[in-house]
């Protein structure tokens, strides 16, 4: 299994440590509901290093990443990122990504670490048809710590010093930390504002222990899992797949059909006119968690109406929370639906997303 | 007052306190480690007859699902009302506060499938 450059930290901290991608990482320290509410009440530090980054640079890096991607990158200045898609010539789900835009012609690409090789394949294949571009795999030289959480850019203002204070949301800096390069951006994934820091491996540790030593609370992947659900951020192998268009997982915002061409685009017009399904947000009447895969019922007829494609329960509603895939005449907030869990049909109620996020 | 009558362990990781012929039955603390933070249980209805081995409740984590079975035949006569509003109490006194159900055991009780403190932990090391 591979490791990051935080394993040993990780350890030592008596993490809980498990294999997620190919990678040893930590999914709890202290406990999954103690660090959600660290994260949405003062700040939690993430090791996510196991992501891949992707660098593209040259002429022709521009046009390469407008015509894989399906937001529109003729939007983005330096120094902005934005949320994308990779898609198949069918219109399904390659991967869901970060877009940052260092320079006019030199791009980063944040990518899954469950989908990186694919996905390297993926951009190695295009990229032959932009000859002016240069491909660099990044990942295993790249530690990404983030922050999230109401006091986290206090704290990262106090590590990093002040000059990443003010950025926005999407924006993101260059600069250095005990004089080793880094990128600081206002990003997360957690509906908390924050930063995710990308720095070179040599320097992870003593950032990881300064951020910490300032208050932020080590917190592993089933807080994140917990948080992103609660704010109701698709993840790949769960809303997002191969099989399934942007429009049935909650992303048909994030492809701008009327840029130029790109992958994918031709079915994507076609799928999106004939969408049938869409993403929603499901609560539990009463005590009860839904899991992946349970089945969504039409509350009268019993019906198949959908499938849960993530499900937990929430610590900061206190609540069995959903998100799934159902039938576009019974998404509408309010709908009465049941969900079978396991055999038992208990009630629910459609609710438009995300569950929580705070300001962001 | 009389020391407690030591806890018997099941291969699915209940353990059970048999007091004459009360038995109060719930998860391990190998078991609760592993399932994580405990967000809700499903139990019997007071009443309910159960067989050795039946599974009685589900025991639900914020990541996982785990089903309960009886580690001893008879019927339930009380389930653990305070996990309802706190079961956190699961994890942080698996063994005592934290217990699932009480069932008055058929006599005779069959315990020869149970495993003593030493053969449990055993059990758990092997795994």
């Amino acid at each position: 299994m591979k490791q990051t450059p935080l394993h040993d930290i990780h350890v030592a901290a008596k993490a809980t440590m498990v294999d997620f991608a190919g990678w040893s990482m930590p999914v709890s320290y202290a406990g999954t509901v103690s660090e959600v509410q660290a994260v949405r009440t003062k700040t939690g530090i993430f090791d996510v290093s196991h992501m891949g980054e992707f660098r593209i640079v040259g002429p022709d890096a521009f046009n390469l990443v407008q015509s894989i991607t399906t937001n529109d990158v003729s939007r983005l200045q330096p120094g902005e990122a934005q949320y994308s898609l990779l898609l198949t010539e069918e219109a399904g789900v390659v991967d869901d990504i970060i877009v940052y835009c260092l320079a006019p012609d030199s791009f980063l690409i944040v990518v899954n670490a469950g989908c990186l090789q694919k996905d390297w394949v993926w951009f190695e294949k295009h990229a032959g048809n932009f000859p002016d571009s240069a491909l660099v795999d990044e990942s295993d030289l790249t530690s990404l710590i983030a922050i999230q959480g109401p006091d986290a850019v206090r704290i990262g203002s106090l590590v990093l010093g002040n000059e990443f204070t003010d950025l926005q949301r999407f924006q993101f800096a260059l600069g250095r930390y005990n004089n080793v390069p880094i990128t600081v951006s206002r990003t997360g994934y957690t509906g908390e504002d924050g930063f995710e820091i990308f720095c070179e491996n040599r320097v992870a540790e003593q950032l990881w222990n300064a951020l910490v030593k300032e208050g932020a609370v080590p917190a592993g992947l089933g807080a994140r899992d917990v948080l992103r659900l609660e704010a109701a951020y698709p993840l790949y192998g769960h809303e997002l797949d191969a099989d399934h268009s942007p429009w049935e997982s909650g992303t048909g915002w994030a492809v701008k059909l009327k840029k130029g061409d790109f992958t994918g685009k031709r079915q994507a017009e076609i799928r999106r006119q004939q969408n049938l399904n869409k993403l929603v947000g499901i609560t539990m009447n009463a005590k009860a968690i839904p899991r992946e895969g349970c089945i969504v019922l039409d509350a009268n007829s019993e019906s198949e109406i959908g499938t849960v494609t993530s499900g937990t329960f929430s610590p900061t509603l206190q609540q069995g929370i959903a998100m799934a895939r159902v039938s576009i005449d019974r998404a509408a907030p309010g709908t009465d639906v049941v969900v079978d869990i396991r055999g038992r049909k208990l009630a629910a109620t459609v609710v438009t997303l995300p569950f929580y996020r705070n300001g962001v | 007052m009389s020391e407690l009558p030591e806890l018997l362990f099941s291969k699915s990781h209940e353990w059970v306190r048999i007091d004459d012929d009360i038995a109060t039955v719930g998860i391990t603390a190998h078991a609760q480690e592993e399932l994580g933070d405990v967000a809700l249980i499903l139990f019997p209805e007071v009443g309910r007859v159960l067989q050795v081995d039946e599974k009685f409740g589900e025991i639900e984590s914020i990541k996982a699902v785990s089903d309960l079975f009886s580690p001893i035949a008879g019927e339930v006569i009380a389930v653990n009302e305070e996990l309802e509003t706190s079961p956190e109490l699961v994890n942080d006194d698996p063994q005592a506060a934290g217990w699932l159900i009480q069932i008055r055991a058929f006599i005779p009780m069959d315990t020869s499938e149970l495993l003593s403190a030493e053969e449990y932990d055993e059990l758990v090391m092997e795994h």
